[in-house]
């Protein structure tokens, strides 16, 4: 070992013992391990297989309840949009003149109202909403799409098992697409 | 007791100076005015005014910005935005020369406001798939060998105003979208490097410290390509607006993706579908379905004069001038068109052209005063050639949205004006 290792292996030990740990099989040894309860405050992600859901649960009804205090000022009374977003209808649209893109018009995986909402929303009160409010909410604008019926409760399992209308109408990057050759004179 | 009179000073002199700024401030409506009144007056023979005083107080203490004879040179957004933490404000195009953007005119996309965080509080936490998830200070980061490249930021919705019908009437509204900086920062290969990733690991989510914790899924290859966490840009710590004090930096790709206020990446197998990556950010196509991960920006162009928010003044000699940008890589030539699209020149380019940079295009050109129609076409050295619009609707419809290219036409007027045309 050399002498360089050796001091830092040394160090490594002696810094075990105090809160500061730098973590020793790396090349620069620069940053502090991060713990499980730091993790745990900030890693709110969740995934469509839901990966991330937190424990709770909510109803549709209190869904509807908080989604009226908390959301219709700026999505509507019944999630039509104005000022924000429009969050409900517009199924079979997509293909239409004018498509209208909403949760259960477009989004393919309803994880993500979970992880959208429990994040930014609402919108002057970000991170403000316990698991059990989310889950009610994602639950409710389920509902006002008609994926849901108006007796549902949503927990992690039964969020995760939810298919929604437009699960298969993503495709993957078509680019190139447009072959334009560079003519230079006498072109049109 | 000299400390105290030096003291004196120094306050007597700051509020002359303060008395003298604000007169220039406050009369910067008419000054104009009185500078064209007197134009002649400090025109040769006569010498100018300025000449005749003391110019103003040296900088000291002072961050310096532009003459007072610049104030209408500012970010713009087109007003239409329902938050006013939530829109866009553009970069006027119109106004810059070479190919940095100034960092008081980077244009700025946020969806929740501009976060004002304390850099000594602000941390960096990368986990998930790696050996030994980790937590990084501003300081630690500084630490790590550092990168300064230069890249063009453009926004995927740049220009998608323009799908439909002519919108923009000023280069700043129709391509705004745009910047181009030095950024400096350590590679986020480094930093992945340094704790570990796991076998399988296939993408890293990045997550915002702003009130939308922006989050989008970057793929592990372009994270060990190209990517960086930067905390400079054009040799200056990031402004509030572009991510102060850390960002996210993904050469060449959609801006949306180069979080700001980066606070966390966390390493996953598969990609987590943000609302930003399904919802918004996805390209419908007129079969009803919509592309996910359009990542890179492909090659475009646009003069940038004459633009609409000039007016040619007199027939003769006019340069036009241009920026053209990729994501594929170089830009290998610029096609100017002074005929609509009939007959082509090749521009030239200011050196250096750089990968997934922008590059300043100039061609010389005689307007003999009659209605005509600038274009401009870039191709870069994948050998992508900029489409024209209708080949751009033939494969997309109209409902896309994102990644809007099409070559732009300017048309100019017999009376000198330049409108935004579909041709
Ligand atoms: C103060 C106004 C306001 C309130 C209150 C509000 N929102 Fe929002 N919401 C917005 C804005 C603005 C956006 C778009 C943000 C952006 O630019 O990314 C948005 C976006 C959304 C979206 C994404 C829409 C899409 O199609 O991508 C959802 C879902 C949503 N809000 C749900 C909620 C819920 C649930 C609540 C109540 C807990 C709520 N919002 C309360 C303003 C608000």
């Amino acid at each position: 070992m050399s002498t360089h290792k050796f001091i830092r292996a040394v160090s490594t030990v002696v810094l075990m013992c105090v809160p500061f740990v730098v973590h020793a099989q790396s090349k620069f040894a620069i940053g502090t391990p991060a713990s499980e309860r730091e993790i745990k405050g900030w890693d709110i992600d969740v995934s469509p297989n839901g990966a991330g859901l937190p424990a709770g649960g909510g109803s549709v009804a209190e869904g509807g309840k908080l989604y009226a205090a908390k959301c219709a000022a700026c999505h509507g009374a019944k999630g039509e949009g104005k000022p924000a977003d429009r969050l409900v209808g517009g199924q079979g649209t997509l293909k239409a003149a004018a498509p209208v893109k909403t949760i259960g018009s477009f989004w393919p995986y309803a994880t993500t109202v979970f992880d959208y909402v429990y994040r930014a929303m609402p919108y002057s009160a970000p991170q403000s909403l316990s698991a059990n409010e989310t889950y009610a909410l994602t639950a409710y604008l389920l509902h006002m799409n008609g994926i849901l019926g108006a007796e549902a409760t949503l927990d992690a399992a039964s969020l995760a098992k939810i298919r929604m209308p437009n699960r298969d109408g993503f495709v993957g990057d078509g680019r190139p697409d447009t072959g334009n050759l560079p003519c230079r004179s006498e072109c049109k | 007791m000299k400390k105290q009179a030096d003291g004196a000073n120094a306050a007597r002199n700051a509020r002359r100076n303060f008395l003298r700024n604000s007169a220039v401030l406050t009369g910067g409506a008419f000054a104009g005015n009185a500078l064209a009144q007197n134009a002649a007056d400090n025109a040769p023979p006569n010498v100018p005014a300025w000449m005749k005083k003391e110019g103003r107080a040296l900088s000291d203490g002072q961050y310096g910005l532009p003459s007072a004879f610049e104030k209408n040179v500012l970010r713009r957004g087109r007003g239409d935005q329902v938050m006013p933490g939530s829109g866009s404000a553009m970069t006027p195009l119109q106004n810059l020369r070479g190919m940095i953007t100034p960092n008081g005119l980077v244009f700025e996309r946020s969806h929740a406001g501009i976060p004002e965080i304390d850099p000594a509080q602000h941390r960096l936490m990368l986990h998930g798939m790696v050996k030994q998830p980790l937590v990084f200070t501003m300081e630690d980061l500084m630490r790590f060998p550092s990168v300064s490249r230069i890249h063009f930021l453009e926004c995927s919705g740049n220009t998608s105003r323009e799908w439909k019908s002519p919108f923009g009437k000023s280069v700043q509204v129709s391509h705004g979208l745009l910047s181009c900086c030095e950024w400096t920062g350590v590679a986020l290969s480094t930093i992945l490097e340094e704790a570990g990733v796991q076998p399988g690991a296939q993408w890293v989510l990045a997550e915002g410290a702003d009130a939308a914790a922006m989050t989008r899924s970057v793929p592990m290859a372009k994270a060990l390509e190209d990517a960086m966490l930067v905390y400079a840009q054009n040799g200056e710590a990031l402004r509030p607006e572009n991510g102060y004090p850390l960002r996210l930096f993904l050469p060449g790709f959609e801006g949306n993706m180069s979080i700001k206020w980066l606070r966390r990446l966390k390493v996953a197998a598969e990609p987590f579908m943000t609302r930003e990556e399904t919802s918004k950010y996805t390209d419908s196509l007129p079969d009803g379905t919509a592309r996910l991960f359009t990542f890179s920006m492909d090659a475009k162009s646009v003069i940038t004069y004459p633009a609409p928010d000039h007016k040619l003044a007199r027939r003769g000699f006019y340069e036009i001038s241009g920026l053209a940008w990729t994501g594929n890589g170089r830009i290998r030539r610029v096609d100017v068109s002074t005929d609509g699209g009939r007959n082509w020149r090749e521009a030239a380019l200011q050196e250096p052209v750089l990968s997934r940079a922008v590059t300043r295009f100039r061609l010389p050109w005689q307007w003999d005063g009659n209605a005509t129609i600038l274009q401009s076409r870039a191709l870069d050295d994948s050998g992508y050639v900029q489409p024209n619009r209708a080949q751009l609707v033939a494969q997309r419809g109209l409902h896309s949205n994102y990644h809007y290219n099409a070559i732009q036409s300017w048309a100019v007027a017999a009376s000198g004006e330049i409108s935004n045309v579909h041709a």
